[in-house]
C-alpha cells in the first residue's frame, strides 16, 4: 500500500465521510538531537460516521493496531478517542492517528469495532463498564475490571453523579473531598 | 458448559475503580477434555488500585509520576516515562537532550532486567531451577548497576517534566561499561543453556503457537508480537526520546532460525537478543551523549503553576520491556490534576491472545505457554479446570499446575 502524508490522510477521511466528517489536525514534535518528528493525527468524525471511519484506516494499513480506547467526561457530553496506529513496522514512519468521537449523555451508545478488529474486546468492554458507553453489539459484554460487588449504574471515570464518589473510605488523616482542614464543607 | 458458564470463584477483593497494571493476579478459565485445552477466558481486576482516578481527582501531575511508577514494579521506568512524554506534549515543555539520552538508557537498563527476570521464571515454569538460579545470579549484576547509577533498585524516581532528577557522570562510566562487559561475555553462554539445550527445545517448540495473523488481529504487542512476526517496536516505528537518533530495528526470530513459528521457542530468541540489543543501545547512548543541563525547569513551584495553566492534550508511547505501553493525558486550564489519564499497559493487549494460545495444549503446557507472555504468572494462583467428560468441577493450585509441567520435563528427559 502506498503512504499517505498526513495531510492526505486527513483530506482522505473528509473526502469518504463527506458531512461525517468535523475536523482533522495534525501535531508534530521535535525529538531529541536529530529533531526526528514525532507525529500524530487526530480525526474527529460523527458518532453516525464513525464505523465507517474506522472501516476507511484500513485502506491505509492491512492491519490497523488499536492501541486503547481513552474516554473523557466533558460534562454534558464523553468523548471517545480510538488510538489507532499506522505505518508500524518501518523505521520512524510509524503515525499515532486518534480518532474523536463525541456521544451526548443522553444517548451514549457506540457501535462495536471487534467485527474489524477482534482484539478490541477488552477495551471495549472496559469502556462499557468504567463510563458506561453502551457498546452496541459486543460480542462479550461482561465486566471486564470492576468486581461485581459494585452496583450498576457506577462508573468511576464520570465526573457527575454516577461517579464512584459514595463508595470512597476516608482514611484516617485524610479528609472528604471538598472539605477544607476543619471539616468544613 | 461454555467457560463463561462456569461455576464462579468466590473472590471478593474489596477494590476501587480501577485500571490494568503489571503483575497482577489474574484468573485463568480452562474448559479441558481430558489433558486438553478446549477453551480458556482469562479473568482480571483482582488488584486495580484506582490508578487512574488518583490522577484525575486527588494528585497533581508530578505526584502523578511517583504513581505511575508505582504501576508495575518492573516496569518503573516505563510508566512514569509515559507520562511525562503525554504531559509534556500537552503542557508544552521541552526536554534537554542529555535527559533524552539518559531516559533511554534507564529504559534499556530495565529492558535487561526485565528479560533476563523472565528467562528465570520461564526455566522454573518448565522444571529447570539450577537455570532459574543461574539466571537470576546473572540479573543482579544490572541491578546493582541500576542502583549504582540512579540509586535504587527498583523505584528510582528517575524522571521529571522536562528532563531526569539524576545524571550520570564520567567517574561512573567504567562501572557501567564494567557491567556491559560482563553481559557481553555471558551472553553466549545464555544462549547455549537455552536455545541448545535438547529438553528446552522439545518443552517450548510448537508449544502456545500465535500465527502472524492473529497476532495481528488481536493486537499483541511487544516480544510477544515480534515472535510471531509482526516487527512492531515503538523504538523502532515511532521516533521518542533519544530513540529517534538511533537506529533501531525490531528483532524477529527469523534472524536466527530462518522462519517464524510464533512459539514459546521463538519468545525465548526475541528476548535474549533484545538484551544483547539493548546492551547495543547503552553504549551507543553513552558514546553519543551530548552534554548539558538534565532539567528544562528546576523550580518546583513554577513547574506545578505551569501544569495547572497548561491545556491539552497528550500521548505518550513507550516500548516496555512486555511491548507497547501508552498513556494518554487531557489537561484543562485552571485544573491542578489530569483532566482525563488513560493508562495502558502491553499485558493489556497481551491478555485478549490468551484464549487463543492456550487452544489445544496440554494442560501441562498452560504454566510456559501463560508465561511466555511474560504476565505476572507468580500470581496466577488458581486456575479453574471443567473436566467435560465427567462435567466434575475442581479448582486445580498453581503449585499443582507446577507440578505437572515439572513432571511433564522429567518424563520427555527419559
Amino acid at each position: 500500500m502506498e503512504k499517505l502524508t498526513p495531510q492526505a490522510i486527513i483530506d482522505s477521511f473528509s473526502k469518504q465521510l463527506g458531512d461525517g466528517f468535523v475536523s482533522g489536525s495534525i501535531y508534530e514534535r521535535e525529538v531529541a538531537v536529530k529533531k526526528n518528528k514525532f507525529r500524530s493525527l487526530w480525526v474527529e468524525v460523527k458518532k453516525s460516521a464513525f464505523h465507517d471511519a474506522v472501516r476507511h484506516i484500513f485502506k491505509f494499513q492491512e492491519y490497523p493496531h488499536l492501541a486503547i480506547i481513552s474516554s473523557s467526561d466533558l460534562g454534558t457530553e464523553v468523548e471517545l478517542v480510538y488510538h489507532f496506529t499506522i505505518y508500524y513496522g518501518y523505521h520512524l514512519e510509524e503515525l499515532s492517528l486518534g480518532l474523536r468521537v463525541k456521544l451526548p449523555k443522553s444517548d451514549l451508545k457506540i457501535p462495536t469495532i471487534t467485527d474489524l478488529i477482534p482484539g478490541a474486546i477488552f477495551t471495549e468492554r472496559e469502556t462499557q463498564e468504567m463510563m458506561g458507553v453502551e457498546v452496541v453489539g459486543i460480542p462479550d459484554g461482561r465486566r471486564l475490571f470492576i468486581a461485581d460487588e459494585i452496583p450498576e449504574g457506577v462508573y468511576p471515570w464520570r465526573k457527575d453523579e454516577t461517579g464512584p464518589e459514595k463508595f470512597l473510605r476516608v482514611l484516617p488523616g485524610r479528609k472528604p473531598k471538598g472539605e477544607d482542614k476543619e471539616g468544613q464543607r | 458448559m461454555a467457560v463463561g458458564e462456569t461455576e464462579k470463584l468466590t473472590y471478593s477483593i474489596p477494590i476501587g475503580p480501577i485500571h490494568p497494571a503489571l503483575k497482577e493476579p489474574i484468573q485463568l478459565m480452562l474448559e479441558i477434555e481430558g489433558e486438553k485445552v478446549v477453551d480458556a477466558d482469562v479473568r482480571v481486576g483482582q488488584v486495580h488500585r484506582s490508578i487512574e482516578w488518583l490522577g484525575m481527582n486527588r494528585n497533581n501531575p508530578v505526584q502523578s509520576i511517583y504513581v505511575a511508577e508505582r504501576i508495575c514494579g518492573i516496569c518503573n521506568i516505563c510508566h512514569p516515562f509515559c507520562l511525562v512524554i503525554a504531559v509534556e506534549q500537552a503542557a508544552d515543555i521541552t526536554v534537554p537532550d542529555r535527559a533524552e539520552y539518559i531516559r533511554v538508557i534507564a529504559s534499556e537498563m530495565e529492558r535487561i532486567h526485565s528479560h533476563i527476570l523472565w528467562a528465570g521464571v520461564a526455566a522454573h515454569e518448565i522444571g529447570f531451577d539450577t537455570v532459574f538460579y543461574l539466571t537470576w545470579r546473572v540479573r543482579e549484576e544490572i541491578m546493582d548497576l541500576i542502583e549504582y547509577v540512579f540509586g535504587n533498585r527498583v523505584t528510582k524516581a528517575a524522571l521529571q517534566f522536562g528532563g531526569v532528577r539524576r545524571d550520570i557522570t564520567a567517574e561512573q562510566l567504567p562501572r557501567i561499561k564494567k557491567s556491559l562487559d560482563y553481559y557481553k561475555s555471558i551472553f553466549e553462554h545464555l544462549g547455549k543453556v537455552f536455545l541448545e539445550d535438547k529438553t528446552v527445545r522439545m518443552r517450548t517448540r510448537n508449544v502456545g503457537v500465535l500465527s502472524t495473523e492473529d497476532a495481528l488481529k488481536l493486537l499483541t504487542v511487544g516480544p510477544s508480537g515480534r515472535a510471531s512476526g509482526v516487527p512492531k517496536d515503538v523504538r523502532q516505528d515511532q521516533p521518542y526520546s533519544a530513540y529517534a537518533d538511533l537506529n533501531i530495528k525490531a528483532i524477529t526470530p527469523d534472524i536466527v532460525t530462518g522462519t517464524v513459528v510464533g512459539d514459546v521457542y521463538d519468545r525465548i530468541i526475541v528476548r535474549l537478543l533484545e538484551v544483547k540489543q539493548s546492551i547495543e543501545i547503552i553504549e551507543e547512548c553513552i558514546d553519543k551523549m551530548p552534554e548539558g543541563s538534565i532539567m528544562s525547569e528546576t523550580k518546583m513551584p513554577r513547574l506545578l503553576r505551569r501544569l495547572t495553566d497548561a491545556a491539552g492534550e497528550g500521548i505518550g508511547r513507550v516500548e516496555a520491556p512486555r511491548g507497547e505501553d501508552i498513556h494518554y493525558v487531557r489537561m484543562e486550564e485552571g485544573q491542578s490534576t489530569l483532566s482525563t489519564w488513560k493508562v495502558r499497559a502491553p499485558t493489556y493487549v497481551n491478555l485478549v491472545a490468551v484464549p487463543t494460545i492456550l487452544k489445544g495444549m496440554q494442560i501441562a503446557d498452560v504454566p510456559i505457554a501463560f508465561a511466555s507472555l511474560d504476565p505476572c504468572m507468580s500470581c496466577t494462583n488458581r486456575i479453574l479446570v471443567t473436566d467435560k467428560a465427567t462435567g466434575r468441577k475442581s479448582v486445580v493450585s498453581y503449585e499443582e499446575l507446577h507440578r505437572l509441567s515439572v513432571e511433564k520435563t522429567r518424563e520427555l528427559q527419559q
